[in-house]
C-alpha cells in the first residue's frame, strides 16, 4: 500500500521551479542528493512532505516535487508535528538551518526530539546567517566576524549533535554536502529510523563563510580531519587508517593515539551507546578529527504511535454527540 | 459634543445607586434572588454553589452563576486574596446574568465578610459561620472589631450560626478526624440555603454518595452534614423575617435542558463542528488562564474525531494546529490574550497560505499578565488588527455560556468554507459561567461535510471557488496534487512564488475581499429586544449580553423607547448593521475595554455611537447599564417623564 504504483525517478522529484540559490551553495548539492535518494525509499511520491521553516535552506521544499510547505522563521518542527499528528501515512522531513532551527526554534528542535515525533530533520549547519546577508549564528565559531559583529562574535557557539541528543533524540547523525554517497546513505538511514531522526549536514555557503569546513571536506586533508564512525568497527582515520581513537578511562575523555600497538585498546562505535555519541558529537579541535555518520541510534516508541494507540483504545466503544450533550444531569420540561 | 463618553466605575456605581433598593426578603414569594457563597478557598464554595445550581435548575427556576475564584492555587487559611465565592442568580423570569447586589451572602469567615459584604442589599440575608471569626481570623481579614459584634452589620438579617460546631456533632457517629470532620462544613450549609429556598436534597444526596463511593464514611458525614443543615432551617428558632422563600417556576419552552459552561459549550461546539463537517479536529494549545480548561475537557473526549496536543508554548500550538490543516484535518488553537499575541505571526500565515484554522481567545484583564482570572474584552483590537501586513481575518465573539455552543460550530464551518483561519472571541466571565441549556437536537443541525480537492487533471494550489474565493484544500496523500505553499506572496494564477507587484495588489484585494464576502453568507443582524427603531439602541458584543439584555428589558418596562442588538458576527459585519443603526437617535455601546468596539462601529457607519465602559475584571452589573440607558434618555426630550417614575417608586 505504501508503495508508488510506478518506479519513480530523480525527475520525478524535480519541481518546475528554477533554482535560485547562490552560485555554489552547498544546498545544490543536498537537493541533488535527497532528489537521487527519493526513488531508493520505495515510497509514495504523494505520500512525501517537505516542511521547512525561514532561510536559505528552508527554500528546499520548494524544488522538491512533493506537497511541500515553507513555513515562518524556526516553526517547521511544531507544524511537522501537526501534520504527522493529522496523517502519520505521511513521511514528513524538515528542512532547516543552524539559525532557523537552533536560534529562533530551538525550543521546537528541543521538544520534537524529546517526543520522538517520527520526522526527518536534516539542519543544514552553514554556521552563518545567509539570507539576511551574513550575521554570525549560534553555530558560528567565537571570534567570527560579522556585519552584526564587526569586531568578532564573543558568544560561545552551540554543537547541534550535542544538544540534539542531550534533548533525547533517538536518531542523531552528521553528513556533508558534498559527499554525495555518505549523505545518501546516512539520510537513507534517518528516513528508516522510527522517531525523530536528526541529520546535520555541514554544508557550506560560498558567500557568506566560504571554507570553515574545508578541511573535513578537502580530499587531499579530509581523512585526517574527520572520522567516518559505522556501528561496530573500530574508530580509526587518517590515509592509511593510521591513527585510532581510545577512550583516557581517568578523564573520561577522547585521545588520539597511532593505531599500531594499540589494537587492544582501540574504540568500536556502537551506535546505541548514548555516552560514547555524545564524545563524538563533542569531538574536534586542535588534533581531533570530526565524527560524521550515524552517532546515535536508539530506539523508543514514537509520539505518533503512542497516539494513535491511545486513540485507538479510547474509541474502541463508538461515541454519539447525542448522548454527549445528554451526559450528566439533566430535567425534561414540558 | 463629546461623542466618545466613558463613564468611570465610581460615576457608574453613583448611577446604579439611584435604583431602588428592592426590599426583595420581606415578601415570602420572590421573583428572583442572588445569592453569593463565600468562602477560603478550601472551604469548599464551588463544590456548595455547583450543588445548589443543579437544585435550582432541577426545581424549575431559570438561573446564571458565576464562580469568582483567585488566582492563587492555594492561598493562605483566612486571607482576604484567597477568598473563592460562587455567585447564583436564579428567579420565576428569564435570567440572563449572574446579578447585581447580593439578597443572601453566605460568608464562611470574616475575609469572605470583608471582601463581598459591599454588594448585600440593605436588608438583605447573611448567613456566617460565627465559629470562624476567631481573633487570629479577625486579624487576618483586617477587622479591628468583630463586626458580628460592633453593631455594623444591624442593617441586615444576620444569621449567625456556629458552623463548625454544628457540623461537629453532626458527623461525630462517623469515624472522621477532627479536620476531614469539619470538611462537611460547606454541606451543612447548602443545606441550610436548600431549605430557605425549599429545594429538594435528593439528587444532591446521590450525587455525593456517587462522588464519594469509594468511601462510604465520608460520604455519609457529608449526607449526614446536608440533612442537619437542613433540619437546622427547619427546627431552629430564626430571628424574625429569616423564612423559606418561595420562588415560582420559570416559563420555559419545552425540551431537555442541563446546565453548562461556556468553556464546556465551547468543546462541545468543536466536537459537533468537526462531525457536521466530517472531518478530524486537531486541538493544539498551551496552559494558560482562563483558557485551559477548554483543554482540559476537550482531552477527555478524544472518543469524538478530536485528538489534543499540549505544545512547548503557544507559538507551537498555532503552528501545530495550522500544520494539521494543511494536512487535512481541522486545526483549533486557544488562548488568553498574552498567548493570542505569540500566535500573530502562525495566524497571519495561516491568511497567507489560506488554510482553515479556528482560534479561540478567553479574554481575561490585561495588559501583559493583567488579570489572569478575570474577565474583559479588551483583545477585541487585537482580534481585528492584531497581525502584521494587510490580514483580514473573520472574528466571531459568543454573547452566552450557551451560545459558546452555536458560536463554535460557526467558526469551524467558516474556517472550511472560506479556507482561513477564524478568531473565536470569548472571554473569563463566558468560559467559567454557567446557564440552563435547552439540548439541541442534534440531527437538525446543518451539516458542511469537508470534500478535499482529488482531481490531479490540471491541478493547480491556486484554484478557487467562483463563488466563496476559497482555495481549494489539497491534501497531502492525494496522488497528482503534489504542489508547494508558503508565506512567500503566491501568483494568483498558478501558486508558485510571485514577487510581481501587480500580482501582491491582486493578491491582497483578493484575502480583502474573501473575508468581506463572508457577510452574504451570515444571517442579517436582528434587534433582539425591543422596536427596530428607537431613541436608542444599546449595541453589545460579546458576554455583555446578559447584562445589557435585563437592563433594556428593565427599562422598556419603566417605558422608555430602547432596543438592545447584540453583534455575533464582528468581522465582517453584518451587511445591514449600517442602515439598522441610522434608524436609532442614539446609540450606547456598553463594553469591558476603553471603547474598542465602538470605535469600529463610528468608523464603519459614521454614526455618533457612544461609550459606556467599564473595565474593572467584573462584568457589567444590570443597574450600571439601566442607568446609563436612563441617563442617554434624560438628555433627549421627551425622556424626563422616565427619570420620574424612578424617582416615584424609590
Amino acid at each position: 500500500m505504501n508503495q508508488p504504483a510506478v518506479k519513480l525517478s530523480l525527475k520525478d522529484f524535480a519541481s518546475d521551479q528554477e533554482v535560485r540559490w547562490c552560485p555554489g551553495c552547498g544546498d545544490y548539492a543536498i537537493l541533488k542528493t535527497i532528489q537521487k535518494l527519493m526513488p531508493e525509499l520505495d515510497r509514495p511520491r504523494e505520500n512525501q512532505v517537505f516542511v521547512s521553516g525561514i532561510g536559505c535552506s528552508s527554500r528546499f521544499p520548494y524544488y522538491m516535487n512533493t506537497f511541500g510547505f515553507h513555513t515562518i522563521h524556526g516553526r517547521a518542527p511544531a507544524i511537522a508535528t501537526g501534520v504527522k499528528l493529522a496523517n502519520e501515512e505521511l513521511d514528513v522531513w524538515v528542512i532547516t538551518g543552524d539559525g532557523d532551527g537552533f536560534s529562533i526554534g530551538g525550543n521546537h528542535m528541543l521538544h520534537v526530539l524529546r517526543r520522538n515525533v517520527d520526522l526527518q530533520i536534516l539542519l543544514f549547519n552553514n554556521e552563518i546567517y545567509g539570507l539576511t546577508k551574513g550575521q554570525y549564528s549560534p553555530t558560528s565559531a567565537s571570534g567570527t566576524r560579522s556585519p552584526s559583529s564587526p569586531e568578532g562574535s564573543i558568544d560561545m557557539p552551540l554543537s547541534p549533535c550535542e544538544v540534539a541528543l542531550g534533548a533525547g533524540g533517538t536518531f542523531i547523525a552528521r553528513s556533508i554536502d558534498t559527499e554525495a554517497k555518505h549523505l545518501s546513505a546516512t539520510v537513507k538511514r534517518s528516513h528508516a529510523h522510527r522517531g525523530a531522526a536528526f541529520v546535520e549536514i555541514l554544508q557550506n555557503c560560498p558567500i557568506y563563510n566560504d571554507g570553515i569546513f574545508d578541511q573535513v571536506k578537502d580530499k587531499k586533508i579530509a581523512a585526517d580531519f574527520r572520522v567516518e564512525v559505522e556501528h561496530g568497527e573500530p574508530l580509526l582515520f587518517g590515509k592509511d587508517k593510521e591513527k585510532a581513537i581510545v577512550l583516557n578511562r581517568e578523564s573520561l575523555s577522547l585521545e588520539v593515539v597511532a593505531a599500531a600497538g594499540n589494537e587492544d585498546k582501540i574504540l568500536v562505535h556502537d551506535e546505541h551507546n548514548r555516552v560514547l555519541a555524545q564524545l563524538l558529537a563533542a569531538m574536534g579541535g586542535e588534533g581531533f578529527p570530526i565524527a560524521v555518520g550515524v552517532l546515535f541510534s536508539g530506539s523508543k516508541s514514537t509520539f505518533t504511535e503512542d497516539t494513535s494507540a491511545h486513540l485507538e483504545s479510547v474509541r474502541k466503544t463508538g461515541a454519539a454527540l447525542e448522548d454527549l450533550l445528554h451526559s450528566g444531569h439533566t430535567w425534561t420540561v414540558e | 459634543m463629546q461623542l466618545i463618553r466613558t463613564l468611570g466605575h465610581n460615576n457608574l456605581m453613583e448611577l446604579a445607586d439611584k435604583q431602588a433598593p428592592e426590599r426583595h426578603l420581606d415578601s415570602k414569594e420572590l421573583v428572583d434572588v442572588v445569592v453569593r457563597f463565600a468562602g477560603d478557598s478550601g472551604d469548599g464554595m464551588q463544590l456548595t454553589g455547583s450543588n445548589f445550581t443543579q437544585a435550582t435548575a432541577l426545581h424549575g427556576n431559570d438561573l446564571s452563576t458565576f464562580p469568582d475564584f483567585p488566582a492563587e492555587i492555594r492561598a493562605p487559611v483566612g486571607a482576604t486574596f484567597g477568598v473563592s465565592a460562587f455567585q447564583i442568580y436564579f428567579g420565576a423570569e428569564d435570567v440572563t446574568t449572574a446579578g447585581d447586589e447580593l439578597d443572601v451572602l453566605v460568608a464562611m469567615n470574616p475575609a469572605a465578610l470583608i471582601t463581598n459584604l459591599h454588594n448585600l442589599v440593605e436588608g438583605g440575608l447573611l448567613i456566617v459561620d460565627g465559629g470562624a471569626f476567631t481573633a487570629k481570623n479577625l486579624t487576618k481579614a483586617k477587622y479591628d472589631r468583630n463586626p458580628l459584634e460592633d453593631g455594623s452589620l444591624d442593617g441586615y438579617r444576620v444569621l449567625d450560626i456556629d458552623i463548625s460546631k454544628q457540623v461537629l456533632s453532626a458527623v461525630e457517629s462517623y469515624d472522621l478526624g477532627h479536620k476531614a470532620a469539619l470538611r462537611c462544613k460547606n454541606m451543612w450549609t447548602l443545606g441550610l440555603v436548600l431549605w430557605l429556598f425549599d429545594r429538594d436534597r435528593h439528587t444532591i444526596i446521590d450525587s455525593l454518595k456517587a462522588k464519594f463511593s469509594g468511601n462510604p464514611e465520608i460520604a455519609g458525614a457529608n449526607v449526614a452534614a446536608l440533612n442537619a443543615g437542613h433540619a437546622y432551617g427547619e427546627t431552629a428558632e430564626l430571628p424574625a423575617g429569616i423564612h423559606v422563600y418561595k420562588i415560582p417556576k420559570a416559563k420555559v419552552l419545552p425540551g431537555t435542558y442541563r446546565n453548562i459552561t461556556g468553556t464546556t459549550a465551547l468543546a462541545w461546539g468543536l466536537i459537533a463542528g468537526s462531525e457536521l463537517a466530517n472531518i478530524d479536529l486537531l486541538f493544539a494549545s498551551y496552559p494558560i488562564t482562563p483558557a485551559s480548561n477548554l483543554l482540559h475537557e476537550l482531552a477527555n473526549r478524544k472518543q469524538f474525531r478530536v485528538n489534543t496536543f499540549q505544545a512547548e508554548d503557544e507559538i507551537a500550538a498555532v503552528c501545530a494546529a495550522m500544520g494539521a490543516s494543511f494536512a487535512g484535518s481541522l486545526g483549533v488553537t486557544s488562548s488568553a490574550g498574552p498567548g493570542i499575541a505569540l500566535k500573530a505571526e502562525g495566524m497571519a500565515l495561516g491568511v497567507a497560505a489560506e488554510l482553515p484554522l479556528v482560534i479561540v481567545n478567553t479574554q481575561r484583564g490585561g495588559p501583559s499578565t493583567g488579570l489572569p482570572t478575570k474577565t474583559e474584552q479588551s483583545d477585541l483590537n487585537m482580534a481585528l488588527n492584531g497581525r502584521h501586513g494587510d490580514t483580514p481575518m473573520p472574528v466571531l465573539a459568543a454573547a452566552t455560556p450557551a451560545d459558546c455552543f452555536e458560536v463554535a460550530i460557526e467558526a469551524v464551518r467558516l474556517a472550511i468554507k472560506y479556507m482561513t483561519p477564524v478568531m473565536l472571541l470569548s472571554d473569563g466571565y463566558l468560559a467559567n459561567a454557567a446557564e440552563p441549556w435547552k439540548i439541541p437536537d442534534v440531527d437538525a443541525l446543518e451539516a458542511f461535510p469537508v470534500k478535499h480537492f482529488d482531481k490531479p487533471e490540471g491541478f493547480k494550489p491556486s484554484i478557487r471557488d467562483s463563488q466563496t474565493k476559497a482555495r481549494v484544500w489539497a491534501k497531502p496523500g492525494t496522488p497528482g496534487l503534489e504542489h508547494r505553499i508558503g508565506g512567500i506572496e503566491r501568483s494568483f494564477d498558478t501558486g508558485d512564488i510571485s514577487y510581481d507587484p501587480a500580482n501582491h495588489q491582486a493578491m491582497t484585494d483578493l484575502r480583502r475581499d474573501k473575508i468581506a464576502g463572508i457577510s452574504a453568507d451570515i444571517p442579517l443582524q436582528k434587534v433582539c429586544l425591543g422596536n427596530e427603531e428607537a431613541s436608542l439602541a444599546v449595541v453589545g458584543w460579546g458576554s455583555t449580553y446578559g447584562a445589557i439584555h435585563q437592563a433594556v428589558k428593565r427599562a422598556r418596562k419603566l417605558g422608555l423607547d430602547v432596543s438592545h442588538i447584540h453583534v455575533r458576527y464582528i468581522a465582517p459585519l453584518p451587511s445591514n448593521l449600517g442602515a439598522l443603526l441610522g434608524k436609532f437617535d442614539q446609540i450606547l455601546v456598553p463594553e469591558m475595554n476603553t471603547g474598542q468596539f465602538v470605535k469600529l462601529l463610528r468608523s464603519e457607519y459614521l454614526v455618533p455611537a457612544e461609550s459606556l465602559s467599564k473595565v474593572a475584571g467584573q462584568p457589567f452589573k444590570i443597574g450600571e447599564i439601566l442607568a446609563a440607558i436612563q441617563e442617554a434618555l434624560a438628555d433627549s426630550k421627551g425622556s424626563a417623564g422616565a427619570s420620574a417614575v424612578i424617582g416615584e417608586n424609590s
